[in-house]
């Protein structure tokens, strides 16, 4: 017998009050376990496998799988930190004016550093 | 949620004026504080890409304002923000995963997290300015 004031269509659909279900919380945790690999290896990386310099971060920047990393760890970072901030807003910004303005701009503001990143990432790629 | 909270005028947890601190309370605003720090980082880390990406002279000034004690400050700052945050982020994996709850564990895990963070930040410079 299902003694659950939630109807089954409710308890099937599995998104909860929120209406968001788990997916939030899934998404903070899948991103969290990649930047643990990728944000020591950037760090390592860039470190100990460049001066400094521009020539040597460009050749750095120059390998495929750096490239690729780097971008990873710019798409990856910046969605969970709009995951986390998100929460953040969510917990401390009560007015509704003010809480939908700040939402719309943690969506807006990691959208623009991914697009500028990616594309610089990418000029550095492929160019001369 | 927004309507009754913004009138409400009593105290909202975790009460920050009214309790002692202890370490697992600490680490998790610090937690909080070091995740809102690498928003800054974020657009640190996309500055310098795009500097890479506008050629040697652009690169090159960016380097050297970098460089000035005040940005250094704050790069230091950012820095053990992102070594605290990898470490104690690792710390509620283990908790999502439902490991580390003891009280004694939870303690010793998060002043483990609190000094990762500091020596991760002091190797990181290290291996940037001496190495």
């Amino acid at each position: 017998m299902n003694h659950s004031l939630r109807t089954p269509l409710s308890r099937a659909r599995g998104l909860g009050s929120a209406k968001h279900g788990v997916g939030h919380f899934i998404q903070q945790r899948a991103t969290a376990i990649f930047l643990a690999v990728l944000l020591p290896w950037f760090a390592l990386s860039v470190l100990l496998g460049t001066d400094g310099s521009y020539d040597s971060v460009v050749g750095w920047m120059k390998h495929p799988l750096n490239a690729a990393g780097t971008a990873l760890l710019v798409l990856t970072g910046l969605f969970h930190m709009r995951l986390g901030m998100q929460v953040v807003i969510e917990d401390y910004i009560t007015g509704a004016v003010a809480r939908t303005v700040s939402l719309l701009a943690n969506t807006a503001i990691p959208a623009i550093l991914a697009v500028i990143a990616i594309l610089s990432v990418a000029k550095v790629f492929v160019g001369a | 949620m927004a309507g009754p909270q913004a009138h409400d005028k009593r105290p909202l947890s975790p009460h920050l004026q009214v309790w002692r601190w202890h370490v697992t309370m600490a680490t998790s605003i610090f937690h909080r504080a070091s995740g809102v720090a690498l928003y800054l980082g974020a657009m640190v880390l996309t500055a310098w890409v795009v500097a890479l990406a506008s050629g040697p002279a652009a690169y090159t000034d960016f380097m050297s304002f970098l460089m000035n004690p005040l940005c250094l400050l704050i790069l230091f700052g950012i820095t053990a923000a992102a070594c605290y945050h990898l470490a104690n982020g690792i710390r509620h994996l283990a908790w999502d995963a439902g490991k580390g709850f003891d009280p004694k564990v939870s303690t010793a895990t998060g002043w483990a997290t609190i000094i990762a963070g500091a020596i991760g930040a002091v190797l990181v410079f290290a291996l940037a300015f001496l190495a």
